[in-house]
């Protein structure tokens, strides 16, 4: 897939980098924090959790559930409404912010819950979007 | 040593002379509209106020020249739509610490008209720039809602019991002569407008105006020179969460609600059973659900049927958000100061919709999606 040239587009900053580099790599990457194990998002070089910086990246499964939605029916530069903006709740336990791709974008089709997986779609030479599709074995 | 509940009182009050479209005031006359109207209320001059609040970087200095104030204390929070609870409950800790004896707060937005606004992108390097916005949200209509499916799957809440909310809200703008809509609705209506971001339609979602208000604030020995009926602050409270709403906590509950509004019942030393009135900042219809729950009034998943079965409307035990609220009155970007305004109005007796009686009334505060939260305690008895 493709994406319609006028999204958004995110400027990574030095605690997010690791990130981006492993989206365009099709990596979706996590941290963990050190004290208890327990993985966050968005990156930051410490943990939410306890203020550690004792933190490290690793890379998630990239298997989630939907959790939430809206779907937008007003025309926004870059997408065709209507269109889903959702939140995956990931395996690990973080969520975030995504497009559903690969499913009709009606509440019919978008049930709570439902399995997803990471898809990255580029953007640009050095950025890849994290989005998800309905689970294959779903 | 703590302040007490009914130390600091609000002694002026007042919105701007128009609301809705006021295509010949900028964003700063509406804050200076509001600040006069209120000065009159007070009967005080620019030169009598020592304290200057407002929302927004480089914001007092910019209200308190135009009004020729030279403040000796100023607070610029900006947190969103409920960043004028968080000014009282500074204002009034100020005052109490000494560090001013008369503070205004001013808030003006020209919203619809869009004359010289206070810009609001979001920046491409910033979290929500890199995290969000490339995924398509366009304002709060599409962010806002993102937590409901979520709230109505996990405690079985109808599209009719949602649409209830506008329905009722409607019912007390049709009794307020400044109210933008003033027709009845009813759920069919609502479930009939148009699609903005589903689940929510049209009439799910706040207007867009311009106005804006204004207090003054005061010691409760100084407010019982001043014209008007001292409006004390028993209590407040304040707290943020995240600017993320796809990284809010829990999805069914705001922890920046339950965190202002327990803080602001314990501060005023009051229960839930001594309030009278209660306005609850409603961007979108599912805040006023939220707001009972997370404050308390109603336990997890109850503020479905308390709305429904009518505990809300005109007349009933709970009357809630009696201007219209954001969905109904006005809604000029940041509506806390409207929610404000009409709980002002409650206590002292004076509002279109006045519901008899009243000596509490509890104003609960939201700033971005979720991102933060104020309450405020007023009463016309000082404890």
């Amino acid at each position: 897939m493709t994406l319609e040239p006028g999204r958004p587009r995110p400027e990574p900053t030095p605690e997010t980098k690791h990130f981006w580099e492993g989206a365009k790599d099709g990596k979706l990457l996590l941290q963990r924090c050190g004290d208890t194990g327990k993985a966050y998002f968005p990156p930051r070089p410490f943990s939410p959790y306890t203020g550690t910086r004792n933190v490290e990246v690793f890379e998630a499964s990239g298997r989630g559930t939907l959790h939430s939605y809206v779907i937008h029916h007003r025309p926004v530069p870059g997408f065709k409404p209507p269109y889903a903006i959702a939140v995956v709740e990931l395996e690990e336990g973080p969520r975030m912010m995504t497009n559903i791709i690969d499913c009709p974008q009606t509440p019919e089709a978008l049930v709570l819950d439902m399995p997803l997986e990471v898809a990255f779609v580029p953007m640009d030479d050095s950025i890849s979007l994290p989005l998800f599709r309905p689970s294959k074995g779903a | 040593m703590t302040i007490k509940p009914g130390e600091i009182a609000i002694v002026g009050a007042a919105e701007t002379t128009k609301l809705g479209a006021i295509p010949d005031m900028a964003q700063i006359m509406l804050h200076a509209d509001a600040a006069l109207n209120a000065m009159a209320d007070a009967g005080l001059k620019p030169s009598d106020i020592d304290g200057v609040a407002c929302v927004g970087q480089m914001m007092p200095q910019q209200v308190a020249h135009y009004l020729g104030i030279t403040p000796k204390w100023v607070d610029g929070t900006g947190v969103g739509g409920c960043s004028f609870m968080l000014h009282v409950r500074h204002a009034a800790a100020a005052i109490h610490a000494g560090y001013a004896k008369t503070i205004l707060i001013t808030h003006g937005e020209s919203g619809k008209s869009r004359i010289n606004p206070i810009p609001r992108p979001p920046e491409p390097q910033s979290l929500n720039g890199q995290f969000e916005a490339p995924f398509g949200p366009m304002g709060p209509p599409t962010l806002f809602p993102i937590p409901v499916l979520r709230y109505m799957k996990k405690f079985g809440v109808t599209h009719e019991q949602m649409a209830m909310v506008a329905v009722v809200q409607r019912e007390w703008a049709a009794k307020n002569p400044r109210a933008a809509f003033k027709d009845p609705i009813t759920v069919a209506d609502v479930l009939n407008s148009k699609m903005i971001a589903y689940p929510f339609r049209l009439l799910q979602c706040c207007l867009v105006t311009d106005g804006g208000g204004a207090l003054i604030l005061t010691s409760s020995e100084r407010a019982k020179d001043f014209p008007s009926k001292p409006c004390y602050i028993l209590g407040s409270g304040e707290s943020v969460e995240t600017t993320m709403v796809s990284q809010m906590e829990d999805f069914t509950s705001s922890r920046a609600f339950r965190v202002a509004g327990p803080e602001a019942f314990r501060s005023a030393g009051i229960k839930h059973s001594d309030v009278d009135h209660l306005m609850i900042y409603d961007a979108f219809a599912h805040l006023p659900m939220y707001g009972l729950e997370d404050l308390g009034f109603v336990g997890r998943g109850e503020a479905k049927d308390f709305i429904w079965e009518g505990n809300t409307r005109p007349g009933a035990k709970l009357p809630l958000n009696t201007n219209g609220g954001g969905l109904s009155y006005t809604h000029t970007g940041m509506y806390g100061m409207f929610a404000l305004q009409e709980s002002v109005r409650q206590v002292r007796g004076t509002a279109a919709a006045q519901v008899p009686g009243v000596k509490t009334s509890v104003a609960h505060g939201v700033g971005g999606m979720f991102s933060a939260s104020g309450t405020v305690i007023l009463s016309n008895q000082q404890p």
